[in-house]
Order: C-alpha cells, then structure tokens, then sequence
C-alpha cells in the first residue's frame, strides 16, 4: 500500500518526518518496505517571473525573454513555447540544473546555448519536462506569491514521501490512509480528523433513507436480490455534473500514491478508496436500461465487457450488478465498459457497497485479475462505514464536477447488525502477556485503536464494542493482541524464566541422520540439498497437481538420479573430482486411499581422483570400485543397525537386520565428458532404530603370530566363502584374517587365482607355540580341502608375483 | 680420527708406507674414500689384504708380530673410513636440509563438508537443545487439515495467499483428517503432530524442507528449510516467547547483538510478532544488505493461537505456550554472504569447497 505523507499530515494536522514515522509504523505492526522522496528531482528549480518577451529575430516560432530568477542580474531565455506570458511565472531550470524529463524522457542537464544566434540562458519548464503531467502544449504556468529564485518545491507543494507499507492480511483497515493515520495519532498520543476537501465548505449532505433490499435514487429502481452476496449498498445519485480534469490538490493526492487522475468523478471514487479503504464505483445514469440497478448472483453464461475492454464469461458464483436489460458489472472487481462514466456524462450514479469476501475473492480466482478493489473487498471492509464513504464522495464530486444531489442517498440494508461486541478478562491478559497491565492502560490501548469499552470490570471481565473496520477483532485474544501492540512489544522484560522439559523424546532419526552424515563427511564427501521435483521415474512416482513446469511435475523416488545431475553440472564446469551425498526424503505413490510413502535417505557418487594430486606425483590414481565399496560399508554400517553389505547378481546390495534389500551401490551411467573418470554411487534408506555403542574387551596382553596362506581359489569360490571356512575352522584363536594379494597368471592351474590370507592367531592367556600354530595351519588347510576343495598353493613360488 | 696415536713405526717398511694414507682419509671426499676403502681393505686386490696373505709366506717366528701389526693397521684403517663415511653423511645430511624449498605445497587429503545450511541448522538446533528442547520431525506430504486448519487458516481467505501451495496428484489415507494432500508449505502441521503426540509441557524443534509453488530464482526456491519451535506448557507468556529467542539471538550471533520485536501477523499465533537482529554487516548504521533500517528480519513468532490447542485438544484456558519460524537458507545466506539461493541447492563442487569450514586456513598452509 502506497502511502502519501502529506496526506498523513493533513489527517494529524502536524508535519511528520518520513523516517521516524515509518519506524512508529513498523513497531506498530506495518512494515514499511521504502520511503521514496517524491519530485526530489526538482529541487533545483526556482520560480522565474519573466519581464519581458521579444520575437526571436531569425526565428518565428521562437521568443526571447528576460527572466527574473531572483538574483541581481536577469538571464536571456529562447522559449519556444506559445503561452509564455509576461508578468507571469513559470518554473525555471538556470545553467547547471538538471530536468527530470529532458528529450527523448531521460534527465537532461541545461547549458548555456545560442540558438539561432540568440544566447539562452536556462529554460522555462513544461509540465511533463518535470515530470508533473503529459502536458506539453505549453509551459507550466505557477500562480503563487512566491517571490523569483525561490526555490519551487518551496513554492508549490510538490514534494511529498510515499511510505510502501507492507499491509498483512489481518488489517484492511490499513489500506486506506484514515486507518494509517489512526495508527500513527494513538502512537503520537494525538487526535486526528478527515482533512478538508477544498470548496466543500458549502455543501450540506442529507443523512442516508435506509430501507431493506429495495429504494430508488431519483427515477433509478435499485434492489438487492442476493443479500449474502451483497449486504450492503448505498447509492446516491448527482444531476448535471460536468466531468473534467480534476483540481492540482487532488491530482497531486492521487499521483503521490502512484495512482493516475482519469476525471473529477472517477478521481473521487479513487480518493475515497485509498483514504477511507472503501472502493466505490460511479455510473454513467443515463446507460442505465430500464433506469434499474439489481444486485443479484451472475448467470452461468452471462457475458460482460470490463473496463479494461476484456469480455468475461461469468459463472454463478460470481456476483453481478446488472441493469433493467443485463450485467453491467461484475461487483466489487471491475465495472463495466459500456456504463463506464466519459467527458460527457451528466448524470452520475454513485455506488458504495459491501460485497462478500469470500465470493470476491471466488470470482477474483477463477477471472484471473485482481484489482485495488478485489483486494480490499477480499480483506474486508467496514460494513458500518458506507454512509461515510458516499458522504465524502458526494462532496469531492459536487466540490469538483458540480452538479446537485437528486436525492437524499439510499442505503439499501436487508438484514441489519451490530459490530461485534468481545468479552475481555484483564487476568487473561496477563496470563498471555506475563505482566499485568493496569486497566486504566488497557482502557486507554482499546479506545486509541477505535473500541468502545462498554462496561467496567465488575465480574472480572470487560465489554468491548470493537470497530467495524477490523474484520481481525472477534475474539478475546485479538484484544490482548491490541494491548500488546500499543504497549509496545519492547516494553515487555526478557529475562528466562525457570522452564519444564519437554514429555516428547528426540525424534530417532535425527541421530541417524547426523552420524551419517558425519561419516561421510570423513568419507571427503560434500553435502548437497536438491529440489526434490523432476521427471516421472517409474510408475508409482507422485505426481504434483500444480507444477512449476511440466519437467519438474513429479516427486523424486530416489536420490540418486538427481545427485548425477549434479555432477555433470560439475563436469560441465570442468571439475572432475566431485563427491557428493544427499540425506533427503523419497516419494512413492501407494495404494489408493493411502498417502505416499516417505522415506529418509542417503545417496553419495564419487568420481576423480582418489586424493589430491601432489608435485611429489602422487594422488593420480582415480576412485574405482573398491572405493565405492569402502564407502558403501562404511554408510551401511551407520544407517543401518545390524546391517551387511552383500554381493547378489554380480553387485553390491545391503540388507537390514530383518534381510531386506534397503540400499545398493555400483557403477553409474552419465553424460560424461571424455575427459571424466568413471562414476559410482550408491543409495540407502536409513534407519531410525537406536543405534548400539560398541563394547569393550580387554586389550591384547600376549603376542600374536602371523601366517601367510596362500590359497589357490578355483573359478566361482569366492574369497568370502574361503574366510568363512578359515574362521569357523580357525576357532578362537584366529583373531584376524585379512587378504593381502589376489594374483592371476599363467603358471597358476587354468580356472585358479591365488589369494593370500593374512592370519593373526592369538591365545589371550598365554603365547602361542609354533608348533600349536602349526597344528591350527594343518587343521585350517584340511577344512578348506574338504569344504572348498581349495589347496594351498605350491611351497617356493611367493604368493603375489 | 683414531682416538690413539699410532706408533711411529711398526718395524714393517711396506706397512709404514701404507700410514700417510691412513692420515690422508679425513681429508677424502665420498668417491674417492670408497676407491681407497677398496684399495687398502678390498677382498681381491686391498693393500692390507695381500699382506695379511704374505703372513703364511713368512717365517715362523716373524708371522706372529706381523700379523698383529697388520691387524693392528686394519683396524686403524676400518675406524678412519668409518668415521669419514659418517661425517660425509652428516655434511650431505646439512646440505640436503639447506637446500629442501619448504614453501612447496603440503599433500592434503580430499576432505568433506556438512552443508551450509546444515551447519547453520544444527547450530540453532544445539542452542534449542540447551534449553530443554528435544527434535521433532514430520512428514513432507501433509493434509490440508495439518497444514492449514488446524492452524487457524480461515479457509478462502487472504492469508491464504502467503502460502502459493503445491497439490499433490494422490488421495489422503483413509481416516485421516482433512482433505487434499500437498507439499507442506511450513514446518508448523509438526507444532499439531507434536501436541497429538503427548500432553504438555512439549517443548521441541522441528526442522525440515518445506515447498512453495515459488519460481526458482535468485531469491526464491519451490524447496527450502525452515526450523520451527514450540513451547507449551502452564504459566508460558509473552515474556518466555521473547527472552527465550533473545537468549537465542545472543548465542547464535554474539552476546551483544542487538534485537527488537515488532507486530505481524500469523493466522496461527497471536499476538505475533516478528523479531530483527541488528544487520549482520553494518551492526545498526544502515547498508544496502537491510535496505537502510540497520536491522534484519530474522524469524516469526507469536503466543500459540488458543484456537490451534482447542483444535488439538488442548486446555487453551489451562496452557498457554508460543512458537516461533525461520529459514535456514536465508540465515545462511546472510551469514556467508552468498546472493543467490539456488547455490545453496545446486551441488556445484567450487561453491561446496569455498564454504567449507576451514578452507581459508587451508589455503594460506598451502601457500607461504
């Protein structure tokens, strides 16, 4: 909402500083997003009265003056324009200054020039040179007393602040400068009146006839046929009014708010809106068909030209003013083109209705246009106040087009009310607030936002009458909020108080998220966080029903599709050592009659080098598979208490205690540039069950001794299933095997590899014999005969060469 | 040098010819001691060698003094070599030392990051947790009911408008509450599934993403986190709600950061209130980052809106509690400075690595 200030000061009847009331405005609830100086651009112009005019003598549509800008000397200007007058004043650009709107729109600096061999020495200003109008016919004629030189946003009351406040959607009231300035007077701690519209000392508006759903203004029939569509309608009608350009003052009102004069009478309708937040809409009365005017519900079908020259199709959910013949507007939104007040309308009827938000805002949604209107019907206004709007408006029309009131004005209300009326308990307000506020206090904070306080605190509690400009005050709370508000929020201590804990305990997953994500992080894996919309991937992807665009219509199902987006975007960028995880939510469609499944997950790829590259030559080997299978375990371990890494189908999938598959790893497919090193990643599902610490034994005391087995494994015995073997038949003492070699070659039995076995026996009570480690060797090499038919290799040929 | 001096003369003129030699070998460089090493010890062809041979060619009563005097010699000569090799090594020691460029760069290992989001979460997560609060979380996809009214939502209304909703193509579960299912537009349907969880006092935070049908630009994303909390219990006011979040400013930025609370609005608190932190960057003076106010908007807060406990059955009359919300991602933004959101959701390796902690000590090791 666009604010003008010195619309503030003619309500305060004070002058305000922009800075410091935007800051009350703020602490009060109503953010002001900027103050924007108005016509700050004209401050270097001063009044120059010009003395005397002379044709130009090489020039016929050209004269010279001498003007007068208040210093002793008296400059030489070549004007061309027609009405340049002497005695008269005129704004003036001396050498030096810059015009807002030079040639061609852009700011223009004015030199000392010869034209046609006259010196000019400045310039005479039009309008639209200063950006105050489109007129250019001639220059910018200024009565006033001000003497030459003085500077002319002295003279004229041009400048002005517009405050951009940020209005939330609980205060329409705030969307008309009345409403604004009563939040400034409570906080001033002054009173504050409508301004006076100039020329409307005179005129004398009769109070409304108020009747039920029916009436008529002069010979116009008006009747409500919907009063849930519309509760309230007030109407007048003004006789031989001459629609024109509207006076300095109230286009200067209007501009300053960033609105555009159209006439005197569309003007009028606007000012009411933006001071009083009541939309009004005037007609032309002599469109009127059948000199009636009906509210009642649209017909499905019903067509109708707007304002803005668009045909509408209109539903029945819509509401529709219409005349004797059809719709002739579509209420509260946008009138309509053919009853649309022009320079030659005479008789003029003027509207100021209440329509229902909710429908508004139906109508509002379904055409697909929101206008100043809408939005301030939507929000809600005061259903009490209309007779006030079309008093104001009244006046502004006869004080600027003239005409004369037909009639008294109507005021159509079908099923009368009352504001309504909030019981307040000062206990309460403290209960909420944490301090007892006085009651004189709180008395005053109600009154300064427009409450009546009807009774005194007797059985503990308190009538309040609210106003009927705040839709937001319906219940006990929204007043504790008031007296919060105009307390002042940092006028509240802050010092903790002694709190209980909390009965919900730490949600698991929380803990598994951070352990794993700590993991990885040690893994040298960056984190990522992704848009979780792309393209359908399988059927039971869930698909949204208002997407951004239709690539990114569906919810993703897995993470890792969008991580190898990620790392061609890095490709892309020639980086080729990238490693990235995700812990993010997945998506699955279900069942019908059963919402998505969610699920928390991790996914990691990692592609390049294996470490930095070093000058020593180093870090040049690139990440392979075993890389992706350390970190696949290493993630499995964390996510997935009691979880295993197992090899099925020739790849690496983890199972969770219960056996099911809940991740995979290996290799990936992606756009890669030729240059890029191969790709892997892996994906799991985490879960939330705790997690067991690890327990403790006793550390080793006594030596232990190492044997190599070199062991030949033919085609299709795993060395995992060998390791079974050597531990089960190893027993106790075997503490640990580790592979040390898998060696292929020609002298080794066709179908056979040779994998060396490190094995570390230990006896924790005592050191180990040879001879006992012999016997052990003997018996390992017997089962794994047996078992596996696998043999040791033969002596003398080392193992790995 | 040997520690005693050798006798003038051992009687043996070959032997006493071999003696400057033997005093000539601290003066021998690294080649040149090795060739005389061989030529007086060498097993073939050593001057000592083929003397201890001759010893058998002696007569019997010489063969046992010089014997001695050869061995004696030997072992003279075996110290010399020794204690010039180790000086040679000592000198080629120093020399390599001096000559090594210690400003040549380190070897590092790939190391990794937690998001800067992740990091700015956990932080405000850590100071919550200081102060009793546990983590809640909820789920992403959500009813109409959780989201907005149970919330206090007016249906069809303005308020409605601050939140540009994404709809999912997928019905509700049987039984569940409240119409269509959508992407949660804000973690607060976790305040309502935490007060169904259990009876007060609760008092959690809850991040999590959340989802706007907002076009992906500098300054919006359709997903984005924000970090939710909740307090409700007996005897919980307005001064809890603000001296909790200033407790909570002074930890997250610095003791002495300046705070203020205004108005605002939330259908679901009330009174509701925004709170700013002093700017960041000019520390109150006025810059461009907070538009001249010298202040930035940092979360929403408000007293729990008694209609919300009355929707979860909770004794507004009895329990009073306040909750407050804020973007992770714009907080980090702020704090590092970064101008464009969607760096923080894309996974470009550059940005990652800059952020991380620790990277600017890194590199200044790395260099001089």
């Amino acid at each position: 909402m666009n604010i003008s200030l010195r619309w503030l000061e003619a309500f305060l009847r004070r002058s305000l500083d922009p800075r410091e009331a935007a800051e009350r405005l703020v602490m009060l609830g109503a953010p002001v997003d900027a103050i924007e100086p108005l016509h700050a651009d004209l401050g270097e112009l001063v009044i120059g009265l010009v003395e005397e005019v002379r044709q130009h003598p090489n020039a016929d549509r050209l004269r010279v003056c001498r003007v007068n800008d208040g210093t002793a000397e008296r400059r030489n200007v070549v004007c061309g324009a027609p009405n340049v007058t002497v005695g008269k004043k005129y704004p003036f650009a001396r050498v030096g200054t810059t015009i807002p709107h030079g040639k061609g729109g852009e700011p223009m600096r004015i030199e000392r020039a010869k034209l046609r061999g006259e010196t000019s020495e400045g310039m005479l200003c039009s309008a639209r040179e200063l950006g105050l109008g489109q007129e250019h016919d001639g220059i910018l004629e200024l009565v006033t007393d001000a003497a030459p030189g003085t500077p002319l946003l002295e003279a004229v009351p041009l400048s002005d602040h517009r405050l951009v406040v940020d209005v939330t959607p609980n205060r329409p009231d705030l969307l008309g400068h009345k409403g604004v300035a009563r939040e400034l007077a409570a906080s001033y701690g002054i009173p504050f009146r409508l301004p006076v519209i100039p020329g409307s000392a005179t005129i004398d508006v009769p109070p409304p006839r108020r009747t039920a759903d029916s009436g008529s203004v002069g010979s116009i029939a008006i009747s409500i046929e919907d009063p849930e569509s519309g509760p309230r309608f007030h109407a007048a009608l003004i006789r031989g009014a001459t629609v024109g350009q509207s006076p300095d003052w109230l286009r200067r009102r209007l501009e300053a708010v960033g609105v555009r004069s159209i006439n005197n009478v569309v003007d009028a309708t606007n000012y009411v809106m933006l001071e009083l937040n009541h939309p009004m809409h005037a007609y032309d009365a002599a469109t009127l068909r059948g000199s009636a005017l009906i509210v009642r519900r649209a017909r499905a079908g019903e067509r109708l030209t707007t304002l803005d020259d668009v045909e509408r199709e209109l539903n029945a959910e819509m509401i529709a003013i219409a005349d004797g013949e059809g719709v002739i507007g579509l209420a509260g939104i946008m009138g309509g083109a053919a009853t649309e007040v022009s320079p030659v309308s005479r008789d003029i009827l003027l509207e100021a209705a209440v329509w229902d938000p909710r429908r508004i805002r139906l109508t509002r949604r379904a055409l697909g246009m929101s206008t100043e209107a809408s939005y301030r019907f939507e929000r809600g206004i005061d259903r009490w106040a209309g007779a006030d709007s079309m008093r104001r408006c009244i006046e502004l029309v006869l004080a600027t087009a003239g005409g004369e009131l037909a009639d008294a004005p109507l005021d159509l209300w079908p099923v009368p009310s009352h504001p309504p009326r909030v019981f307040l308990r000062p206990a309460r307000v403290a209960q909420v607030l944490g301090v007892e506020i006085p009651w004189h206090a709180i008395e005053r904070y109600l009154v300064a936002v427009g409450a009546t306080v009807v009774s005194k605190p007797d059985d503990g509690r308190i009538a309040v009458d609210v106003p009927g400009w705040r839709p937001d005050l319906v219940a006990e709370i929204d007043l504790v909020e008031e007296i919060a508000r105009l307390h002042g929020y940092e006028a509240f201590p802050s010092g903790l108080r002694p709190f209980r804990p909390g009965n919900l305990a730490e949600a698991p997953i929380e803990a598994a998220i951070r352990s794993v994500r700590r993991g990885l992080v040690e893994q040298g894996l960056y984190e990522v966080n992704s848009l979780p919309m792309g393209k359908a991937d399988g059927d039971d992807s869930v698909r949204l029903l208002n997407p951004l665009s239709a690539e990114d219509a569906w919810l993703r199902r897995r993470l890792l599709p969008g991580l190898i987006r990620l790392v061609e975007a890095n490709w892309a960028n020639r980086v080729e050592d990238v490693r990235l995880f995700e812990i993010g939510t997945t998506f699955a469609g279900a069942a019908p009659g059963r919402r998505p499944v969610e699920e928390f997950r991790v996914a990691a790829v990692i592609t390049g080098r294996r470490e930095p590259p070093h000058w020593s030559g180093t870090g040049q080997d690139r990440l392979d598979l075993w890389d992706l299978k350390g970190r696949f375990e290493s993630a499995v371990a964390l996510a997935i208490p009691g979880g295993a890494v197992q090899v099925e189908q020739n790849a690496w999938v983890a199972r969770d205690a219960e056996g099911r598959v809940v991740g995979h790893a290996g290799p990936l497919t992606a756009d890669a540039p030729l240059w890029a090193a191969p790709l892997f990643g892996f994906e799991l599902v985490l879960d939330p069950s705790p997690r067991r610490a690890p327990t403790f034994t006793p550390l080793p005391s006594t030596p232990a001794v190492e044997r190599v087995l070199a062991l030949l494994l033919p085609q299709g015995i795993e060395a995992a299933r060998a390791e079974a073997v050597l531990r089960k038949a190893g027993g106790p003492l075997l503490e640990r095997v580790d592979i040390e070699s898998d060696y292929r070659g020609p002298e080794l039995p066709p179908k056979t590899r040779s994998v060396a076995f490190r094995l570390t026996f230990r006896a924790p009570d005592r050191t180990l014999r040879d001879a006992e480690v012999d016997q052990t060797e003997t018996r390992l090499l017997a089962a794994l005969a047996e078992e596996l038919g696998v043999r040791r290799r033969d002596a003398g040929s080392a193992p790995g060469e | 040098m040997p520690a005693t001096p050798s006798p003038v003369s051992t009687g043996y003129p070959e032997l006493d010819a071999l003696r400057p030699r033997l005093q000539a070998i601290p003066t021998l460089g690294a080649d040149a001691l090795e060739a005389e090493e061989i030529a007086i010890l060498g097993r073939k062809s050593g001057a000592l060698t083929a003397a201890l041979k001759r010893v058998a060619e002696l007569p019997i009563e010489e063969r046992k003094s010089y014997g001695a005097a050869v061995n004696r010699l030997k072992a003279e000569f075996e110290a010399a070599f020794a204690a010039r090799r180790e000086e040679l090594e000592a000198e080629r020691k120093s020399q390599e030392h001096a000559e090594r460029d210690l400003t040549m760069p380190a070897r590092h290992r790939w190391v990794g990051a937690e998001h800067p989001v992740t990091r700015v979460v956990d932080e405000i997560v850590d100071i919550f947790r200081g102060i009793g609060f546990t983590v809640a979380v909820g789920p992403e996809v959500e009813t109409e009911w959780f989201n907005f009214l149970a919330l206090n939502f007016p249906a069809d209304h303005p308020a409605m408008d601050m939140h540009d909703t994404l709809y999912l193509d997928a019905a509700p579960a049987e039984g569940e509450p409240g119409g269509r299912l959508l992407l949660r537009t804000h973690t607060s349907p976790v305040q309502i599934r935490a007060l169904l969880a259990a009876p007060p006092p609760v008092r959690v935070v809850i991040p999590g993403m959340v989802y706007r049908n907002d076009a992906f630009d500098a300054s919006h994303s359709p997903a984005f986190s924000q970090i939710e909390g909740l307090a409700v219990d007996e005897g919980i006011s307005f001064v809890d709600l603000k001296a909790t979040l200033i407790h909570f400013a002074h930890r997250f930025f610095s003791p002495s950061t300046k705070t203020r609370f205004r108005p605002s609005f939330f259908p679901f608190t009330e009174p509701s209130a925004e709170m700013d932190v002093e700017c960041q960057l000019c520390h109150g003076s006025g810059c461009p980052a907070c538009k001249g106010t010298g202040w930035m908007e940092i979360l929403g807060c408000g007293m729990v809106h008694p209609t919300v406990l009355e929707n979860v059955s909770v004794d507004p009359e009895k329990y009073t509690g306040w909750a407050f919300g804020m973007g992770p991602h714009r907080i980090t933004m702020l704090r590092y400075g970064i101008p464009d959101i969607r760096l923080l959701l894309e996974g470009d390796m550059r940005f990652l690595e800059q952020l991380r902690e620790g990277a600017r000590a890194q590199r200044r090791e790395g260099g001089q």
